[in-house]
């Protein structure tokens, strides 16, 4: 092994196995997340320094963390990643060394997958994990045993005490010293004839890479649709039948696994199910209180995500106050110094904003999910899920989406279902992301005084619950009917593994809220910014010299730059389309003004509020007031009445509620999917919906 | 022919065959093949999805999938 090459390793394992858990204590933060190109994988790759016993000299390794996965067998994306990047020998990512994470506590499934690994032939090192979980049971493995019988070194660890993580890396370094590993099952005994030509038509030697092959090469990319011709002759030549055969071997795995199980493990009292989670279990999946449970927790998350933010939230608003304060001192006047302050800053302050919130509740659900509770809700809820089209496993992305639908849609990956999966992605954006809290929160202080309350409870507050309702059962009852318009072919299982409980480990939790905030501010952070530079410019620049004529005519005004300012939008190309929209959103209770409002959320949704105040400004020349009081003081010139009366808020947040105003989720939901007529449906149906709903409400409250 | 959602709660089966190819296939691979001890965990609450003990651990399966699954009674 050359000092001067990275040694690329491979994480694999079942899922729950501890394998990310391992995968965070080997590389920390040094991690990049990407997809694999053309498919909705994660790709994960992290680096890690081993330093060697004998010299001081260390050696760079990249770990790739692929997806957890039950067998080699393309049954899904995920698993047709892990097969492709094992054995595709031109694949960048093709490792030196795979590291198969095994569950001691699980061990007989786990080495059905690891000994299929194993019989890919690369160099492999098992990592056996949870032997503290088995050693509580009262079992014994004899890993000296185990290592003999699968051939490739095997070490005990820890992932989550980070016990064993020193011999496992001592274990790399030496991993150039291993003999290839023997077969642990014969393949070739299922279709001698069939692994022979496929070896010399592929160029292959390893008899199980052959035969996967085989099974495989369809979803298979490093073939020309010429080899695959072929490969498809052999196979019908041969009568091989991949779904049988691999039926057949995963029965003689598991015969061999039998055997070797009884040799190597000793359990005195079989059979010892795992106490602590079966009567958490009791609790948390009773028809009664498993609900009640499961109600509590998202009453706690919501209450912290409210509460605990707002420090955060505001220290972050006072920065970037500072920050485009100083920006607009220091850069000298003009264009250039507009862009930076209200086009680059705006945006940047609109995106940051939300950080709190977003990490605050991946918080919790990274919790949830780590100590295996998740599973659990999916199993209360998925009968009542799917009476909507939805499935258990929606829980986790509709959850996310009350944080900000762009991670959330990028969860629904879990969904094995395709079908129950697309409808998750079309609906999360109906739930009630932080975005649009502050609009909710500025159009509620409005219509309703601050000081009402409703037996104990303060009514602005339920109001704002109200519309976090609002927000879920639209999205139950459009999922339902989507549930009979869209159609598949594809027919689908769901079999989920339910883990035991678990400690959640903090630094997978941090490692994930880390992980959906890059992921939101990178996402949305590139669409909001350059959103809101066009919209900057919209809202500068108006046709010919109509803003020099606003220059001239205020010219000799006192204190007239907010006048100026809000003369100049009406002026402006923002302007001019509100005016050209005003006759389409007359029904629904709104002017031109709140037209150009509508139309600068496209950035983001709360660009709103900033666009309202610089819009009402007029006739508040000292700019003294709040967003509140200036719109409260708008009057209607027909009826000369307020014109914010409680109906056009109404119409204005259901409008919020239900329109879908958020390019960078149209983005994710685009790439999600792989084709532009999903994000164009969404796009539809929801603007709709919130026309429909703002239309009636406004007709029936005027 | 018996199947699994037939099973009550703690009734200990053996899997005879599964019926569904797919199915059979992501089974198999957990480890519920033919021959394998496997009882009823407990239900959710509507009776479906099911939790069913095999091999040493939970898997939750829905009730139109466990009809496929055909077992027969006793250890």
């Amino acid at each position: 092994m050359k000092d001067s090459k990275k040694i690329i390793l491979s994480l694999v394992g079942n899922p729950n196995s501890g394998k990310t858990t391992l995968f965070n204590s080997l590389t920390g933060l040094n991690q990049k997340v990407a997809n694999f190109p053309g498919i909705t994988v994660e790709k994960k790759v992290g680096a890690c320094q081993i330093s060697q016993l004998s010299s001081k000299s260390k050696i760079n390794t990249d770990f790739i963390d692929l997806p957890g996965t039950y067998s080699l067998f393309p049954k899904s994306m995920d698993e047709s990643v892990t097969f492709q990047v094992l054995c595709n020998p031109k694949s960048e990512h093709k490792p030196d060394i795979n590291v198969i994470v095994v569950d001691a506590s699980n061990l007989k499934r786990s080495l059905f997958f690891a000994t299929q690994v194993i019989d890919l032939k690369t160099p492999c090192i098992l990592a056996l994990n949870m032997m503290d979980i088995v050693e509580s049971n009262g079992t014994k493995i004899d890993v000296e045993l185990l290592q003999e019988l699968v051939g490739v070194p095997v070490i005990p660890i820890n992932a989550r005490k980070q016990l064993g993580i020193g011999n496992l890396k001592q274990a790399i370094l030496k991993s150039h010293l291993q003999d290839t590993p023997s077969n642990f099952i014969d393949i070739k005994n299922i279709c001698p004839e069939l692994i022979d030509n496929l070896n010399s038509l592929i160029g292959e030697e390893k008899n199980y890479r052959s035969f996967q092959i085989a099974c495989n090469f369809d979803t298979v990319t490093h073939f020309s649709s010429q080899d695959k011709q072929e490969i498809k002759l052999l196979i019908d030549k041969h009568n091989f039948i991949p779904k049988r055969a691999q039926a057949t071997e995963t029965v003689r795995r598991y015969k061999a696994l039998d055997v070797l199980i009884e040799k190597c493990v000793y359990n005195p009292k079989k059979n010892k199910t795992n106490e602590l989670s079966h009567k958490l279990d009791n609790v948390l999946t009773h028809p009664i209180f498993g609900f009640i449970a499961f109600l509590s927790v998202l009453f706690l998350i919501f209450q912290a995500v409210f509460s605990w933010s707002s420090y955060p939230m505001d220290l972050i608003d006072q920065s970037i106050t500072y920050l485009s304060q100083t920006a607009a001192s220091v850069i000298p006047e003009g264009k250039l110094n507009s862009l930076i302050v209200d086009g680059v800053i705006a945006g940047l302050g609109g995106i940051l904003i939300f950080i709190p919130q977003i990490a605050i509740l991946f918080a919790f659900i990274a919790i949830l999910e780590d100590t295996g509770y998740m599973t659990r809700v999916s199993f209360i809820t998925d009968k009542v899920l799917r009476g909507f089209g939805l499935s258990g496993r929606s829980i986790i992305p509709l959850l996310s989406g009350a944080a900000c639908a762009i991670p959330a849609v990028m969860s629904a990956r879990t969904i094995p279902n395709f079908k129950e999966r697309l409808i998750t992605i079309m609906v999360v954006p109906l739930m009630s992301c932080a975005a649009r809290i502050p609009v909710y929160t500025l159009l509620i202080a409005m219509m309703i005084p601050s000081d009402k309350t409703f037996l104990i409870f303060n009514v602005q507050g339920l109001t704002m619950m109200g519309f976090y309702v609002i927000g879920f059962v639209a999205a139950i009852a459009i999922a339902f009917l989507m549930k009979f318009v869209i159609k598949t072919k594809k027919q689908s299982y769901f079999v989920m593994e339910m883990p035991t409980y678990k400690i959640p480990d903090w630094k997978t939790v941090i490692i994930t809220i880390v992980e959906k905030v890059k992921v939101f501010i990178i996402d949305a952070g590139k669409i909001i910014i350059a959103i809101s530079i066009i919209l900057w410019a919209l809202s500068s620049y108006g046709p010919s010299n109509s803003f020099e004529k606003i220059d001239q005519k205020y010219a000799k005004v006192e204190n007239a730059e907010i006048i100026i300012a809000s003369k100049k939008l009406e002026a402006s190309y923002a302007g001019i389309i509100g005016k050209t929209i005003e006759p389409v959103i007359k029904p629904l209770g709104f002017d031109w003004r709140i037209g150009i409002s509508l139309i600068t959320s496209f950035a983001a949704r709360e660009v709103f509020v900033g666009t309202m105040s610089t819009i009402y400004s007029v006739g508040d020349a000292d700019n003294t007031k709040s967003i509140r009081e200036k719109l409260m003081s708008q009057t209607n010139p027909n009826t000369g009445k307020p014109f914010f009366t409680p109906a056009v808020c109404i119409s204005l947040l259901l409008f919020y509620a239900f329109a879908m105003q958020c390019m960078s989720t149209l983005a994710i939901v685009y790439r999600e999917t792989n084709s532009i007529k999903w994000p164009v449906i969404q796009f539809v149906y929801m603007s709709g919906l919130a026309y429909l709903a703002s239309f009636i409400a406004y007709q029936l409250l005027t | 022919m018996l199947n699994l959602s037939n099973l009550k709660q703690g009734e200990v089966a053996k899997v005879d065959s599964i019926l569904d190819n797919e199915l059979e296939l992501k089974l198999m691979e957990m480890g519920c093949l033919p021959g394998e001890k496997i009882h009823i965990e407990r239900k959710a609450p509507l009776g479906d999805p099911i939790a069913i003990s095999i091999s040493g651990y939970t898997l939750s399966i829905r009730e139109d999938d466990a009809k496929k699954v055909l077992v027969t009674l006793g250890q």
